[in-house]
Order: C-alpha cells, then sequence, then structure tokens
C-alpha cells in the first residue's frame, strides 16, 4: 500500500482578479519508505501539493490518501491529530519555537501527544545526538546557527516516530556543507527508520539524493524519474 | 486533550519574552489590584465604624422583645427577664455583652419646654460594654446601678429643654393599666452623640428606679445581646430564639435597623462595582498586550498549529498567559494591600475632617478593614473578567492557517 496517493487533486488560488492553478489533476504515488524530491520554479506547485498531503490546504477536488486514510475531508481537529501522530514537518525557516530550547523543541510534538516524560527526555537525547547536536540540548533557536536549528527541525520531525516526513526546501537557508550534512542525515533517517521522506526542492543537489524525482510546472506533474541516489 | 504542563511553560516563557511590556503591564495590576483591595479596606472601616456605631445605639446584634413591641413599644408589651437557659446562652463566649431593658415612650419636661422622648432603664454596667451612652459621656457622671435615680440626657436635649446638669425634670409615661405615672429625676449627666437624633431622643434612668415608676416588677422590654461579629449573627439568633422560648420574637440587627442593613449591602455592591471599574481600566492594557503578543508570534502559531497542536491548545495557551499575568500581578498587589493596611490598623487619624465624617456618622479615626472575602472577591473577578477579555485575542490566534500564518512575513 502506498504511503501517500493523490488522485487528481486540484486546487485553486485567487490573486485578486486572477484565478491560479496551484495543483492542476495532480496524481501521484509514494510507497512506504520513499524518498521523494518534488522540483518546480517558485510558483511550480511543489509546496502546495506538499501542504495539501500534508493537510494544511484543503483541495477543490481529488482524493488524498495516507496509507489506507482518505484525508481531504477531514476536520480541522482530525486534521490536527493526524499532523501530530502520522506527520514530521520541515519547513524552510521559523522552524523552532524561540522560547524552547532545542532538547524542548524536539520534545514538543511528543509532549503534546503525551509521551512520558522519561522516555521523551531519552529518545530527543538520542536524537539530538544522532543529528550531531549533542551538547547543545539546551540551546535556545536563538543562539544556534541556521544550519544546527534545521537539524533540531529535522530531529523535531522524526523524534516522533511518524510514517511520513514532508520537508519544504528544508536547505533553502542552509550553505552548501550544511545542505549535505542534513541530506546525508535525510538519507540515514530514511534508510534506518524506512521513514517516506517528500522533499519540496529547487535544489539540484538535494535532488541528487533522491531515488526519484518528480518535476512539476504551473501546478501539473510534468516528469516523474527513478533514479540512482547519490 | 490539552497538555496543561506544556501550554503553561509557553505561556510562562512567552510573557517574558517582551520585559518591559510585561512589567508595565504587570506594574499595573499590582497597582489596580493594590487600589482595590486599600480602598475597599478604607471603605469598609468606614462602613464598619457606622454599621457599629449605629448597633452600639442600642439594638445589639440580636434582640428579644414582645412580638408588638415594634409596633407599640409601651410597657404593655413588656417581657420577662432572661431565664436561666437563655442565662445559660447568653453567657457563652460568643455573646460579648447583653442588657436587658426598659424602654418606653415618655415626656420630659423641664421648667421651660416638654419634649417626647425614649425613657431606656438600664443596668449601667451591662450597658457599658453594649451601648454608646457610657462611652459618649460628656458632662456630669454615668449612672452608677439599676437603682441609680438621676437621669442621664443628650446635648441637644438639654438645650431644648433649657435646663442644665443638676437640675430636675419630670418624667411622665403610662404603666400597664395605661394610667398616667410620673416622677422627678435630677439630671446627673449629659453626653454627646455623633447622631443629633441619639442626644435628641433618649434619657438613660437606673432600670429598677425605671421599673418602680411604671410598675411593671422586674419584667423588661427588650433583652439586646452583642456577638462576635455583625456580619454574620444568624447562628445566634437562633440559639437566643431557641432559649428564649415561646411568647417572644428575636430578632438580628438586620431587621431592628434596615437602613443600616441596607447601607451593608449597598457596600457589598459598591465594592463589587469599584473592583470592576478597576479591572476594566486594566482591560484595556491587557488586551493590547494579548494583541500584540499574538500578532508578534503569527509565524509561531502558524507552526504549532502545522505540527499538531489543535486551535483550543493555542486558544488555552493565550488565555494561560492572561491568567498568569493577572495571578502573577494579584498576588504581589495583595501582598502590597496587605502591608499597607496592616500599619495603619491601629487607625487612621481624619480629625482634620472630622466634622464631615461625623455628619456621615463615622468618627474621625478611620480602622481600615481588611476583609479575606474582599481580597478573594477581587482576585475571583479580576481572574474572571481576565478570561473574558483574553477570549477574543486567544480566539483570533486560534483562527490562523497554519500555512498562511508560517509564511506572513
Amino acid at each position: 500500500m502506498p504511503a501517500v496517493r493523490c488522485v487528481d487533486v486540484c486546487k485553486t488560488y485567487r490573486q485578486g482578479e486572477l484565478e491560479v492553478k496551484g495543483l492542476d489533476h495532480v496524481s501521484l504515488e509514494v510507497g512506504e519508505g520513499g524518498f521523494v524530491c518534488l522540483s518546480a520554479p517558485s510558483g511550480g506547485g511543489k509546496t502546495t501539493l506538499l501542504n495539501a498531503i500534508g493537510g494544511l490546504h484543503r483541495i477543490d477536488s481529488g482524493e488524498i490518501w495516507l496509507a489506507d486514510r482518505r484525508i481531504d475531508g477531514l476536520g480541522k481537529g482530525e486534521l490536527a491529530s493526524l499532523r501530530l501522530h502520522q506527520i514530521g514537518f520541515v519547513f524552510q525557516a521559523y522552524n523552532l519555537i524561540p522560547v524552547l530550547t532545542a532538547r524542548e523543541n524536539v520534545e514538543f510534538v511528543m509532549e503534546v501527544q503525551g509521551v512520558p516524560p522519561d522516555q521523551r527526555r531519552s529518545r530527543s537525547m538520542e536524537i539530538l545526538e544522532e543529528v550531531g547536536l549533542k551538547g547543545l540540548e539546551d540551546r535556545r533557536p536563538a543562539k544556534m546557527s541556521g544550519g544546527q536549528q534545521q537539524r533540531v527541525a529535522v530531529a523535531r520531525a522524526i523524534a516522533s516516530r511518524p510514517t511520513l516526513v514532508l520537508a519544504d526546501e528544508p536547505t533553502a537557508n542552509l550553505d552548501s556543507h550544511t545542505a549535505e550534512q542534513l541530506m546525508e542525515l535525510f538519507v540515514e533517517l530514511n534508510t534506518r527508520h524506512e521513514t517516506t521522506f517528500v522533499i519540496a526542492t529547487h535544489d539540484q543537489r538535494v535532488m541528487g539524493y533522491a531515488r526519484r524525482i518528480v518535476r512539476m510546472l504551473d501546478g501539473r506533474i510534468v516528469d516523474d524519474t527513478e533514479q540512482e541516489a547519490a | 486533550m490539552i497538555r496543561g504542563k506544556v501550554t503553561l511553560r509557553l505561556a510562562w516563557r512567552n510573557l517574558w519574552r517582551n520585559h518591559r511590556r510585561t512589567l508595565i503591564m504587570l506594574a499595573a495590576v499590582i497597582v489596580g489590584a493594590w487600589a482595590m483591595i486599600f480602598s475597599t479596606a478604607l471603605m469598609r472601616g468606614m462602613v464598619d465604624d457606622m454599621i457599629q456605631d449605629g448597633i452600639r445605639s442600642l439594638p445589639g446584634d440580636v434582640q428579644v422583645h414582645h412580638p408588638d413591641f415594634r409596633d407599640d413599644p409601651s410597657v404593655v408589651n413588656s417581657i420577662a427577664p432572661p431565664t436561666d437557659r437563655l442565662l445559660g446562652v447568653l453567657e457563652q463566649p460568643e455573646v460579648v455583652a447583653w442588657a436587658a431593658r426598659v424602654r418606653v415612650p415618655a415626656v420630659v419636661s423641664s421648667e421651660r419646654n416638654t419634649r417626647g422622648v425614649t425613657l431606656v432603664g438600664i443596668d449601667p454596667d451591662r450597658e457599658r460594654e453594649l451601648s454608646f451612652v457610657a462611652d459618649d459621656m460628656a458632662d456630669g457622671r454615668f449612672l452608677e446601678s439599676a437603682e441609680d435615680q438621676g437621669l442621664v440626657v443628650g446635648r441637644k436635649l438639654l438645650e431644648r429643654l433649657e435646663t442644665d446638669l443638676g437640675k430636675r425634670v419630670v418624667v411622665m409615661s403610662q404603666d400597664e393599666k395605661n394610667e398616667i405615672v410620673d416622677r422627678g429625676f435630677r439630671i446627673v449627666g449629659v453626653f454627646e452623640s455623633s447622631m443629633q437624633a441619639r442626644e435628641d431622643g433618649f434619657v438613660f434612668a437606673g432600670k429598677a428606679t425605671v421599673q418602680r415608676l411604671l410598675r411593671m416588677g422586674n419584667r423588661v422590654s427588650e433583652i439586646a445581646v452583642l456577638g462576635t461579629d455583625y456580619r454574620h449573627v444568624e447562628g445566634l439568633r437562633r440559639r437566643v430564639e431557641e432559649a428564649a422560648g415561646p411568647g417572644v420574637v428575636v430578632q438580628p440587627w438586620t431587621e431592628l435597623e434596615p437602613y443600616l442593613a441596607s447601607m451593608m449591602g449597598m457596600m457589598d455592591g459598591f465594592v463589587l462595582i469599584w473592583i470592576v471599574v478597576v479591572f476594566l481600566a486594566l482591560a484595556f492594557g491587557l488586551v493590547n498586550t494579548l494583541v500584540m503578543a499574538v500578532f508578534e508570534r503569527v509565524r509561531e502559531i502558524g507552526l504549532m498549529l502545522a505540527l499538531g497542536m489543535t486551535p483550543a491548545h493555542i486558544r488555552a495557551q493565550i488565555i494561560a498567559e492572561s491568567t498568569l499575568l493577572l495571578a502573577l500581578g494579584l498576588a504581589v498587589g495583595d501582598v502590597l494591600a496587605w502591608a499597607t493596611i496592616e500599619p495603619l490598623k491601629g487607625g487612621i487619624d481624619l480629625s482634620i475632617v472630622g466634622e464631615g465624617m461625623e455628619l456621615w456618622g463615622a468618627s474621625a479615626v478611620l480602622y481600615p478593614a481588611l476583609r479575606w472575602e474582599d481580597i478573594v472577591l477581587a482576585n475571583v473577578v479580576v481572574i474572571l473578567l481576565g478570561f473574558i477579555a483574553s477570549l477574543s485575542p486567544a480566539w483570533r490566534a486560534s483562527r490562523f492557517e497554519p500555512v498562511e500564518a508560517i509564511t506572513k512575513v
């Protein structure tokens, strides 16, 4: 069963007088443990598709399934619960809650889920070590570099063991060395935990790590290619 | 389910993100809480003084009398002196003082004028702790015993009768058979009171002397009982009623002096209005602080919603911020009010405006009355209204669309 299945999804925005097609009859399947890059120029529809899969955007028509559950008709509360328990998010920026330390940010989703404190703590420490942030657990985001902040965001995204991680331009604000490290981390997590990754990007370096690249233009999928990952 | 610990932690830390704004708002809450409690204590002190003064004018906290006495306060409607059973209750620690009195309408005549008054036959030792007259003596002496044949009158009455201390007057009333009785009394003492009606309307003589004058044996008109707390007299009234037996009525001061009772009720209402008014002044600052805090954190709130926090979580967080701010301000304000009032418990000398205070029926020394009920009321009202005031910013925050909020610049 695919981890993600989009069937004929359409989404239209209004920009003043104009109607813009964010997603134009998009159909896509991502298998469990997949590592897929959605690639498109700005306005091409990759972020819209990512947000639709994550239940952050309402679609106009079509179907979106996560495993065996259709999510496009769910209410706000059900979508919030779905995101909390099944999906890990990494955004381009503003990923972290500034008043929480790195460890607290990693524990945040687990805490809202109701995971017991000792379990939360050991898992967050373990994952922070895994992403190379051992020793920085008690630092607040303002005292960390952009790369370190993205690592914390990745740690948070995977700490609660989601089945799916959605990352939107995760390397956009990072230097090439940090971006490389982050992508290697994604690949390692994908391999080790069999977590499905869907990454929206137009960064060629990121695409090199993917096993499948889905290219979009004007809200439509124009190319879908399997490749040997780097 | 809303996770309380994470909600409180986020609320507390967010509160201190903008130290200056929070401290300014906190200072406003502290000053507001202090003002509410301090001024309420002053007002309570003044009203307490007025009510206690009223109660000490004669009624006491609870009074026993004949069922018809209030309609016809004549010697016909007298009652037997306290029985042993009633004395058992009157000697309990919850009774500060009690006195059995004779109280009848009478006419007092000097060689120049005649005035209608209330003749009160008292046992001076018992009355000393119960009513105003012993404390308010201005000239001459107070009565020495129930057998005392002298008369104590008010300054105003003395002027109206155009007589003086040491002179004789005639007091006339009716006995049980409605026969006129009279006798001469020498004025042995003059009292002055904050209320002119008292000076003008009462004359005091020894109880036994008055009983003999009215040919009523050892019967009395009323038994006045002073308890420990005039605000809570129902328990005392019930016990006195049970012990007094049938044939008499036992009434609390609130029925005997409805004007004073309404003043107390009015004061309670006024305290509540005052607290709400002070809060409304604070509310503008509070709502502004919360709205600012929400709009500074749009992206963060969007992130939390995207990660799976529900709108209810977000609302709870904003409300928790408001509640924490108010609770902290109230706690400091409460302590500050207590620390300010405590040294003033010995009384605040307002003799500079003493005449004005006396017109109100209050004394020139104001004793602030800090009541825990008022502190609780102020705290509960502020927290409740704060909750209501924070609903709007909290609701706004919870309505953000995650994606739009995260990308907001």
